[in-house]
């Protein structure tokens, strides 16, 4: 256990919270440097080693390329570099916290921080099972998107935009109403 | 024992009427129900445990109507789904079960050992720690399985449980399944399965059509889709 594992889930969502916010501060490439050194040498410090930064990041591949081309095209080079080294440490740093921490304390953390939002009307046990649920989602999500490019494949369609979308759409929307009554089922409703 | 009672039941979905007054007592421990696509059992599954409740007529689980006692009747009925990864909530196995404990009042410790002991029992104790979404299909089954029966229903219903699997592992959670001290209602397409069973059920159209034992239900169900 690496001293990043051994620290309480709440501290380690406290400090995610910092941190993100001075991320959203980040302006210049210096700073979007330090800030990936940064978030590397935490993954060091947790013994991590770049397989892991990179399974993190991973879902990313697809998604900044298209923040890249669309901010270098209103906002110049520099700034879609920037933006985006500092959208992809975020996304790693939330990534350390999750592979360090078991799902059920995050939770439990989640909950005793939200408690206090119950007086203006937020359930906080529901707000920690969507993230749960979120979580949980990535790997269903994954695989219903890599089932959706093999039949496309299969047909030689690969570059055909809807014929990706349509059925991962469709398919994501049923998955979501499958949990729903499987959420009822097991009593999470009651 | 358990009783589940059907009284006339119709559903309908929008203009469609999808089951067309149902009415059974079932209190044997083993009942199947087969039948083909569309013809209304996932319908008659989900009334036992109130996820559908019926546009007339009632369901009585031990008594109890689902139509105003969903969450009593929920406690008593563990559903398994077709495709354990929808069912499957938390990221991890372990957690995964804890999570049918979470309002149980009891404490963290007496928790883990419940869901130690479960999974033990189900061939997921090496699995616990595990992300859920690294297991096998029939892993996934089974702890779909193991998460309802750790909160210890009268009644597990099980939704064509095997019919993502392959041949081993149906012969899993089809193991599994014949052990539990529980009633089990098994809707199924594999005829293998049901040999054992008290009674099956032959749902077409919307309508039981047949209610037997196997070996007199399981050939006319043959003749029915001939
Ligand atoms: N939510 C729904 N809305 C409309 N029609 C439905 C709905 N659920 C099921 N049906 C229809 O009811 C019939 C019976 O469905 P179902 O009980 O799922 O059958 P089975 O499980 O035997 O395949 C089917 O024709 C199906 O299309
Ligand atoms: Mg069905």
């Amino acid at each position: 256990m690496s001293p990043v594992h051994r620290l309480g889930a709440g501290t380690k969502l406290a400090a995610l919270c910092v941190c993100s916010l001075a991320l959203l501060a980040v302006r210049s490439p210096v700073g979007a440097g330090a800030a990936v050194v940064g978030v590397l040498g935490l993954y060091a410090l947790a013994r991590l080693g770049p397989r892991a930064v990179w399974s993190q990041v991973r879902p990313l591949r697809w998604f900044v390329p298209c923040v890249v081309a669309v901010q270098w095209a209103t906002l110049g080079p520099l700034a879609a570099c920037v933006l985006t080294t500092r959208l992809v440490a975020l996304v790693a740093l939330a990534g350390l916290v999750t592979a360090t921490t078991p799902t059920s304390l995050l939770l439990a953390a989640l909950e005793r921080a939200l408690g206090p939002l119950r007086r203006v009307g937020l359930d906080a046990e529901r707000a920690a099972l969507v993230l749960a649920l979120a979580v949980r989602s990535v790997p269903v999500l994954t695989a219903l998107a890599g089932t959706v490019r093999d039949a496309q494949r299969a047909r030689g369609r690969e570059h055909d935009v809807r014929a990706f979308a349509v059925p991962l759409v469709v398919g994501a929307l049923r998955q979501a109403d499958a949990l729903g009554e499987a959420l009822r089922a097991r009593g999470l409703d009651d | 024992m358990t009783e589940v009672v059907l009284d006339d039941v119709h559903v309908r979905h929008g203009e469609r009427e999808v089951l067309h007054g149902v009415s059974l007592r079932l209190t044997e421990r083993r009942v199947a129900v087969i039948g083909a696509n569309g013809s209304g059992k996932s319908t008659l599954a989900r009334l036992l445990n109130g996820l559908i409740v019926p546009t007339s007529g009632r369901v009585l689980v031990d008594g109890l109507d689902t139509r105003r006692r969903g969450r009593e009747v929920r406690r008593r009925v563990g559903f398994v789904f077709t495709d354990p990864d929808a069912q499957i909530i938390m990221p991890t196995v372990a957690e995964d079960v804890a999570y049918s404990l979470r309002r149980s009042g009891l404490s963290r410790a007496a928790v883990a050992a419940r869901v130690a002991a479960e999974l033990d029992r189900h061939g997921l104790a090496d699995h616990a720690d595990h992300p859920a979404h690294l297991l096998s299909g029939g892993q996934k089954q089974l702890l779909a399985l193991t998460s309802v029966l750790v909160t210890a229903p009268r009644l597990v219903v099980a939704d064509e449980p095997t019919t993502l699997l392959d041949l081993r592992n149906t012969r899993a959670v089809a193991d599994r399944l014949a052990a539990l001290d529980q009633h089990v209602v098994l809707v199924t397409h594999d005829l293998d399965l049901v040999s054992g069973f008290d009674r099956v059920l032959v749902v077409d159209g919307g309508r039981v059509v047949v209610d037997d034992v196997p070996a007199a239900a399981v050939p006319a169900y043959r003749r029915l889709m001939a």
